[in-house]
This record gives C-alpha cells, sequence and structure tokens, in this order.
C-alpha cells in the first residue's frame, strides 16, 4: 500500500482489483466469512431443527411446550435484536462458567459467535418447516411401518425422512436464502463479512457505486447458484412422484 | 381423554391448564419475577428514557404501517406486470423481485442512505431545490429503502394471487363486455388481494423485524433508543430483554389484527 495514487483517480476495475490498491481481496474474504457463518449456522439450525420438529411431534408434554416458547419467541423477535442478545449472552455465560470452574477466560473467534447466534435463529424456522414437512408424511406409511415392529430410530431413518424430503425441500430452499443474508446482520456488531467489507472499501474510497453494486452481484451469485442446485435436488428428492404439472 | 367435550371457553381452558402447564407457568412466573427484582431496571424511572421510548415506538410503529402501504402500493403493478404484462414490462419486473430478494436488506439501505447521500451534495440545482432539506434526513432514505424491499418481496406475492384468480372469472366479466379496467378493478384485484391477506399479517410481522436495521442509519427508533440507554448505563441486558418484549407485543397486536380483519372478509371453504 505504499505508492496507490488516491482513490478518486482509480478506475472501477482497478479498485475491484485484487493488486496492493484495488479492494478485490477484502470483498473477496468477506465473501468467504459470509458462506462460512451462512454453512455453519445452518449446519447447527439444521440439527437443532431435526431435533425440534421430532420433539415436538412426538415428544412429552414439557418438552412440547418449552420448543413452542423457544419458536414462538424467536419468530417474534427480530433477528438483530437476538443476534446481539445471544452475542452478549453466549460469550459472557461461557466466561462466566470457564471462570467459575477455575479455566481462564477465552477470547471466542467472530465466526464460531456467527455460527452459534444465527444458528439458533435458524434453528427455530427450521424445527416449523420441517415439522410440517414430518405432518405430510401420509398416516398409513408410519403406522404400516410401526405394525411391522419397525424402532422408532429406524422409522425415522428409513420412512420419514425420505418422504418427507420432498414436502420439506421449498421451506429448507427459502431457509438457506435467509441465511445467507442474514450473514449481513452481523456486520451490525462489526464482523468482517462481505456487508461490513462492502462498508470499509466505500467509506475509504468514496466509490459507493463501484462497491456496493459489486458486493449485490456477489450475494445474487450465492442465491442463483443455490437456486439451481436446489432445483436439482427437488427434481431428485421428487423423482419417485407423480408430475403433477401436466 | 375421555368423551368429547363441547368446545366452549370451559373445556378451553381445561385444555391449556393441563397440570405440567401449570408448573411451567409457575416457573416462567418465577423467572419473570426474578427478572423483575434482581435486574437493574432503574433506568425506566428516567423521564428522558421514557420520552425516548415512546418516542421510539411511534416511530417504529410509523416506519411499518408507512412501508407496509407504499410497498403493497408499488406491488400490486409489480405482480400485475408479471402475471399478464408485456415482455418489456414483465422483465425489469422479474429482475426487480430477483435484485431485492436475493441480496441483504441492510446493503440496499446502506447503497441509498451512503451512495445517493453522497452522490447528492454533488448536483447543484438539488442543493438549491425545495426538496434539499427533505433529503438531508436520513427518514426518506430508510422510507424508500424498506418500501422497495416490500414490494420486491410482495410483487412475487401477488404475482401468483393474480395467477391464481380462476379465469373462468375473467372469461366471464370478458363476456359480459366489461371494459379492461373495470374488469380489473372490480374483479381481478378483489379476488387477488382476498387471496393475499392470510399471508399479509406474517409479512407485516418479518417487515417490522426489519425495521430495526434503520437504526444503522441514524434513525432513532426503539432499537436505537435501546442502544442509547446500553451506552449511557453500561446495563447489557435489561433494554434488550425490554426491547424483545415490545417487538413482541407489537408482533401480537398485528396478529390479533390481522386475524379481525380476516374474520370481516367473507369466504368459502368447500
Amino acid at each position: 500500500m505504499t505508492s496507490c495514487p488516491p482513490p478518486t483517480q482509480l478506475s472501477p476495475l482497478e479498485l475491484l482489483g485484487l493488486g496492493d490498491c484495488g479492494w478485490g481481496a477484502t470483498l473477496l474474504w468477506g465473501l468467504e466469512n459470509s458462506v462460512i457463518i451462512a454453512i455453519g449456522a445452518y449446519a447447527l439450525g439444521f440439527s437443532i431443527g431435526i431435533g425440534g420438529a421430532f420433539g415436538k411431534l412426538y415428544g412429552g408434554p414439557v418438552l412440547k411446550d418449552l420448543l413452542a416458547t423457544y419458536t414462538t419467541i424467536v419468530r417474534a423477535v427480530p433477528e438483530l435484536v437476538l443476534i446481539l442478545f445471544l452475542f452478549y449472552a453466549f460469550t459472557g455465560l461461557l466466561n462466566q462458567a470457564l471462570l467459575s470452574w477455575g479455566y481462564p477466560r477465552v477470547q471466542i473467534s467472530p465466526i464460531i459467535t456467527g455460527i452459534v447466534v444465527l444458528g439458533v435463529v435458524q434453528g427455530a424456522y427450521q424445527t416449523e418447516v420441517l415439522r410440517g414437512g414430518i405432518l405430510a408424511v401420509p398416516a398409513g406409511q408410519i403406522e404400516a411401518a410401526r405394525a411391522m415392529g419397525m424402532p422408532a430410530g429406524l422409522l425415522a431413518r428409513r420412512i420419514i425422512m425420505p418422504l418427507m424430503t420432498a414436502n420439506a425441500l421449498p421451506g429448507l430452499a427459502n431457509l438457506w436464502l435467509n441465511a445467507t443474508k442474514d450473514t449481513a446482520l452481523l456486520a451490525v456488531i462489526g464482523f468482517s463479512e462481505l456487508t461490513k467489507a462492502t462498508y470499509q472499501a466505500s467509506a475509504t474510497t468514496k466509490a459507493f457505486f463501484v462497491f456496493y453494486p459489486a458486493a449485490m452481484a456477489l450475494y445474487l451469485l450465492i442465491s442463483l447458484t443455490s437456486t439451481l442446485i436446489i432445483g436439482r435436488i427437488e427434481k431428485w428428492a421428487r423423482r419417485g412422484q407423480r408430475d403433477r404439472t401436466g | 381423554m375421555g368423551p368429547a367435550r363441547p368446545a366452549g371457553s370451559d373445556g378451553l381452558m381445561q385444555d391449556f391448564l393441563k397440570p405440567h402447564r401449570i408448573v411451567l407457568i409457575l416457573l416462567a412466573a418465577a423467572l419473570v419475577s426474578w427478572c423483575i427484582w434482581a435486574l437493574n431496571w432503574s433506568w425506566l424511572a428516567n423521564p428522558k428514557y421514557q420520552l425516548l421510548i415512546l418516542q421510539g415506538i411511534w416511530r417504529t410503529i410509523w416506519i411499518l404501517v408507512s412501508t407496509m402501504v407504499i410497498g403493497m402500493t408499488l406491488a400490486i403493478p409489480i405482480g400485475l406486470a408479471q402475471a399478464a404484462g408485456p415482455w418489456y414490462l414483465a422483465a425489469p419486473a422479474r429482475v426487480f423481485c430477483t435484485v431485492i430478494r436475493g441480496t441483504p436488506l441492510l446493503m440496499q439501505l446502506w447503497l441509498l442512505y451512503y451512495g445517493l447521500g453522497s452522490l447528492f451534495p454533488s448536483i447543484p440545482w438539488l442543493r438549491d431545490s425545495a426538496l434539499w432539506p427533505l433529503l438531508r434526513q436520513a427518514w426518506p432514505y430508510a422510507v424508500i429503502a424498506l418500501s422497495l424491499s416490500v414490494a420486491g418481496y410482495e410483487g412475487e406475492v401477488m404475482r401468483g394471487a393474480f395467477n391464481g384468480v380462476p379465469d373462468g372469472q375473467l372469461e366471464a366479466a370478458k363476456s359480459m363486455g366489461m371494459p379492461r379496467f373495470t374488469m380489473f378493478r372490480r374483479i381481478w384485484l378483489p379476488q387477488a388481494l382476498q387471496r393475499v391477506l392470510p399471508t399479509l399479517g406474517g409479512e407485516t410481522v418479518l417487515q417490522l423485524k426489519s425495521t430495526p436495521l434503520v437504526s444503522t442509519i441514524t434513525i432513532v427508533d426503539i432499537y436505537a433508543v435501546a442502544g442509547r440507554v446500553r451506552q449511557d448505563t453500561f446495563i447489557i441486558y435489561e433494554p434488550l430483554l425490554l426491547l424483545a418484549v415490545i417487538y413482541m407485543a407489537i408482533t401480537g397486536v398485528i396478529v390479533l389484527l390481522f386475524r379481525w380483519f380476516e374474520s370481516r372478509t367473507p369466504t368459502r371453504t368447500a
């Protein structure tokens, strides 16, 4: 960064370049962080969602009520408030627990915090989507498996999961797109993901109409490729079903 | 469970108050009273913060209502263009919806506020115009960005609603010699809106949850007020808890309002 001309003299391509004077590397690094957090949060949300959906349908009365409270609160409070709350609570409680057990305080990496915080939010939405997917499985299929004496775990793995995939996929796809866009909210609490990187690049160079459209194109690239891939997965999941589109 | 109970309010209350639930409610009450007694709520007694909180709630609701109304008004032509428009209207409408739905709202907001906000001062005639005092404030950018977001998401919903109105309805109107605009106003639009109504409540809640983003461009909504209390007093959890309660209360009001609204529109269920 020694001999860079002032940013106003650089062309948009030079500003977006990967060289010393360009901000391309910063943007791509932000994109990488965004994608890692989105994938991690989605995976965590999916494991919470699977547990939550089966718990809501087949769990005991106390578990059902607790899960209902969790999904209702998370879906009624803005993500930004939850992120801030969980951000303080997660790091604060973890450190308090460590201190009380006699361990030193730890600095948790922002990426892990981001994944946990967004994952808990995703979990509530995925619980509802997966629950709907399970409910749409024909009751006769599950009853037949039970009548054959299939144990619960095997029933979930061999009958419910394969049959619910096609029903749950559209909702799960929507949530994946939400997860990628929700990573932008982490910019508000100072994580260097794509939106924050864009903000820094454009605030320094004043080239707002170079960096914002470029970052939006990157987000669009993620969502359009995701839509393409999800379309193929859905086709695969529906391969045994009759085509209703005519 | 025994024989079926009459579905009166008595049966409902008994269904709700099962033994385990009474224990859970007591535990929740204990947690709430612990929150009230053990946490630091002294800042709530400060008249300065009381006023700020009321103003913040008012501003949040005002932004929510205005952006929903403007956004829905924009969504109707966008949905119609995609459902029945010629390609030169349908294609831009589809691109608009894709861009709005495919990029984070925070980024759209910052592009408008920082981008346009830095562009406008360099245009001399704009600085001299009567619009300038308006453009120097933050809220026009917030209202525009949030309205466009509603327009993008609801434009897609309206497209489906317009397509979902049965062909027979439109053909009947056409065969009666109804002019095209009257047909749209009397037959197509009302039936499409009726289809949208059940989803609109959920969309309003989603919009409420994106309003705190405006606090990042210096608008003092209820979220920003909580942030201010946090900065002033170094109290972290209490303002956030109050914030969560306020948003849940507004969500509850929206849900009830739309339930009432829906009960007033006649529907035929087969």
